[in-house]
């Protein structure tokens, strides 16, 4: 039972792989295909919390897969937000006149993708972990450059190109640290595996081990959108269709971050806490900043969003470098109260984008008396993301900024969160644009083709609608999930 | 092999593996970075399959073949591929910094590797750690290659290099990851390159031009 658990999450979105590559895209039978399979993916992530807070890591294949609370809470993530992702693909597709043969390639993709994320947070090794993350780039090359226009084709371009090489220094950091590990007397095949790791990680030579952690945290970072390596990801997000961006925004970067945390929680006995203390906040303070800079002066409200999870990234990373157990706990929540925000405020934006065949802020005006419910759901997911309460977020941020200030981190806190207001000025500032104002007669109404656009139904609002609720529900209770949470900080939290 | 001319032979192919990288950087025509890399992959295979006799391993002499025929075979030819048949546009026209500048930087590079690598040298002193640095050099030299050149294709063999390099610390300190994790890497680096190839190719037929000099439209 438990390996059918264990498995099932990497299974499922092959099987619903194959199933595209078998019998094509169509829009009133197989399209729904992948939200049953996606569905049956959450049951499947419930169990396995349910069973992992109640008996404890489980494993399978030989250790090769192994879920702890944190890969069940992480599991949790990917499978909601891919499940948004999925429901919202149907419309997204045929608003977007997408001929059968691209629909198919984009759900064959979608589903390779949603299974090696779940590989990478069900991974009990280094090596497979990095195998899948790896996966990702590839397999989300060709959606980045889905709409083959010039500018998607130089996102998909910048994006192989820059992750492959992050991972690969990633890479070359876990190679050394299993040098180091090898020399410390684990053999072949435990040396990547972290249970071993972390419990032989006193004996790790420190010099080798420093180099290694500080390769493995910048390659991983990178595909997180940790500065410096970070110039894919706003290209990607923004040219990606909107699903997929959700899903790259939502849940591939907590992924990578959760690989920095696996990779810390090797260090942080090795080394002593402040070697990644150090490294983590100047990494977060630069994305802080860099992203607040480049979010005042945007024109474009995918970029936007985009810039916003550098922002969210950054503030991670902050919560990572403290690295308490309240710290990965406002860590955790964050990171799906963000997920789901911004799944919500992706899609959203699709159908902006849609209806104005821009892309372009100045070009979306008086959005709220033109389109209410899109403009509505567009504008709670902004302030779901802004760290307005009811959402998830606003907790989440409070306990970080908490958490830090507790581990004497008061000086990188007050700069993190004056970046984080400039950041809210200026999205407040472009969000306010796009919805309010008085209507003008150019605006809206025309695709690129001269069509009018879909119209922005109801059932295309569902999934909308149930992500903010989710959003929302995070942040007025926990209930059930508290004690896997719990759990999940005690894995990679210092007491 | 003795025990005495082993070293020799590892260093022999190290040297060549070091030389290749710099090749790189001197050479303008692709045609003629690819047939250096490929060189580099024989080189690389060969100090695995040296390892592999010194240590009486036959997985390790098995899996120098294979990556002999990956990394001087099939990569290679599918660089190939993607360059197309066009001689007019196999230059690496104008790089960000000139082939003089990159030869020094490259020397620099060297010498920064011989540095960070003291320590890994010094956990455990061998004829193979002893030639770490030559890897990492290569490391470093494939990342300056990646982010200096225009030419889309010079960015993938710059990329190659720096999993050259890996792949050869990778064997040097450790004698190789777990077999698995080595086939996933390969299989992956597989991968990366025909999507690059795919992307190369869309780019050319839909816009006429695959220099990434070009590519600058999404900026902020």
């Amino acid at each position: 039972m438990t390996i059918l658990l264990l498995l099932a999450p990497i299974g499922l979105p092959l099987a619903a792989a194959l199933l595209y590559a078998a019998a094509g895209w169509r829009p009133r039978t197989t399209a729904w295909a992948g939200v049953i399979t996606t569905a049956v993916l959450a049951a499947d992530a419930i169990g396995l919390a349910a069973t992992v807070t109640r008996t404890g890591p489980v494993h399978t294949a030989g250790g090769l897969i192994r879920a702890d609370a944190l890969s069940a809470w992480m599991l949790l993530g990917v499978a909601a937000v891919a499940l948004l992702a999925c429901w919202a693909s149907p419309a997204y597709l045929a608003a977007g006149r997408t001929t059968t043969r691209r629909a198919r390639w984009y759900a064959i993709l979608l589903h390779l993708f949603i299974a090696a994320m779940a590989t990478a947070v069900l991974a009990g090794n280094l090596g497979i972990l990095w195998i899948a993350v790896e996966a990702t780039t590839i397999v989300t090359a060709f959606l980045v450059g889905h709409h083959r226009t010039r500018t998607a084709l130089e996102a998909a371009w910048k994006y192989v190109v820059i992750c492959s090489a992050a991972i690969a220094i990633a890479f070359l950091g876990l190679v050394l640290l299993y040098y180091a590990a090898q020399h410390a007397g684990l053999s072949g095949d435990e040396a990547l595996d972290w249970a071993a790791l972390t419990s032989h990680a006193h004996q790790l030579d420190p010099a080798v081990t420093r180099i290694a952690i500080g390769l493995a945290v910048l390659g991983f970072g990178a595909k997180a959108g940790l500065v410096p390596l970070h110039a894919w990801l706003p290209d990607a997000h923004s040219q990606a269709p909107a699903p997929i961006s959700a899903l790259m925004s939502g849940v591939l970067l907590p992924v990578a971050l959760y690989a920095v945390l696996r990779v810390k929680a090797v260090a942080d006995p090795a080394l002593g806490a402040g070697y990644l203390r150090t490294l983590l906040t100047v990494l977060a303070l630069a994305t802080l900043a860099l992203a607040a800079v480049l979010l005042i002066a945007q024109r474009d409200f995918k970029r936007m969003l985009a810039y916003s999870s550098m922002e969210h990234m950054g503030l991670l990373a902050l919560a990572a470098a403290v690295g308490t157990r309240l710290a990965i706990t406002a860590l955790l929540l964050h990171m799906a109260g963000h997920g789901l925000a911004k799944t919500v405020a992706f899609l959203s934006s699709g159908h902006i984008l849609h209806q104005h065949a821009s892309s372009q802020i100045i070009d979306v005006r008086a959005l709220a008396t033109r389109m209410p419910m899109l403009a509505g759901l567009f504008g709670l997911a902004i302030l779901a993301l802004l760290g307005f309460p009811p959402a998830a977020l606003f907790a989440s941020e409070l306990g970080i900024a908490r958490a830090a200030a507790d581990a004497g981190m008061s000086w990188a806190t007050g700069a993190a969160f004056a970046f984080v207001v400039v950041a809210f000025a200026a999205i407040t500032a472009h969000t306010g644009r796009m919805l309010l104002g008085p209507p003008t007669r150019t605006a809206a109404g025309a695709t690129a083709d001269g069509t009018p656009p879909a119209v922005f139904t109801n059932a295309a609002a569902m999934p909308l609608i149930a992500g903010l609720l989710g959003a929302v529900a995070l942040g007025i209770t926990l209930g059930p999930v508290a004690g896997l949470l719990r759990a999940a900080a005690r894995t990679v939290g210092a007491p | 092999m003795t025990d005495t001319s082993y070293p020799l032979y590892l260093d022999l192919a190290a040297g060549l593996f070091l030389l290749t990288a710099v090749g790189v950087l001197w050479r303008h025509q692709l045609a003629a970075m690819i047939r250096l890399f490929a060189l580099q992959g024989a080189a690389l295979a060969a100090i695995v399959a040296i390892l592999g006799i010194h240590q009486h391993s036959l997985e390790l002499i098995l899996v120098a073949l294979g990556l002999g025929v990956l990394r001087a075979g099939i990569l290679p030819y599918l660089a190939r591929r993607a360059l197309g048949g066009s001689p007019a546009e196999a230059r690496e026209t104008r790089p960000v910094i000139n082939v003089a500048a990159s030869l020094l930087a490259a020397a620099g590079l060297t010498l920064l590797a011989y540095a960070v690598t003291r320590p890994l040298v010094a956990l455990a002193p061998s004829p193979a750690t002893a030639i770490l640095p030559a890897a990492v050099a290569v490391v470093l030299i494939g990342f300056f290659t990646l982010v200096t050149r225009r030419r889309a294709l010079s960015q993938v063999v710059g990329f190659l290099l720096l999993d050259n390099g890996i792949t050869a610390t990778a064997f040097l300190a450790a004698a190789g990851v777990p077999l698995i994790v080595e086939l996933g890497v390969s299989f992956d680096l597989l991968l990366v390159v025909l999507v690059l190839q795919v992307l190369t190719t869309r780019l050319r037929n839909s816009f006429g031009s695959n220099d990434l000099d070009e590519l600058r439209e999404l900026h902020d």
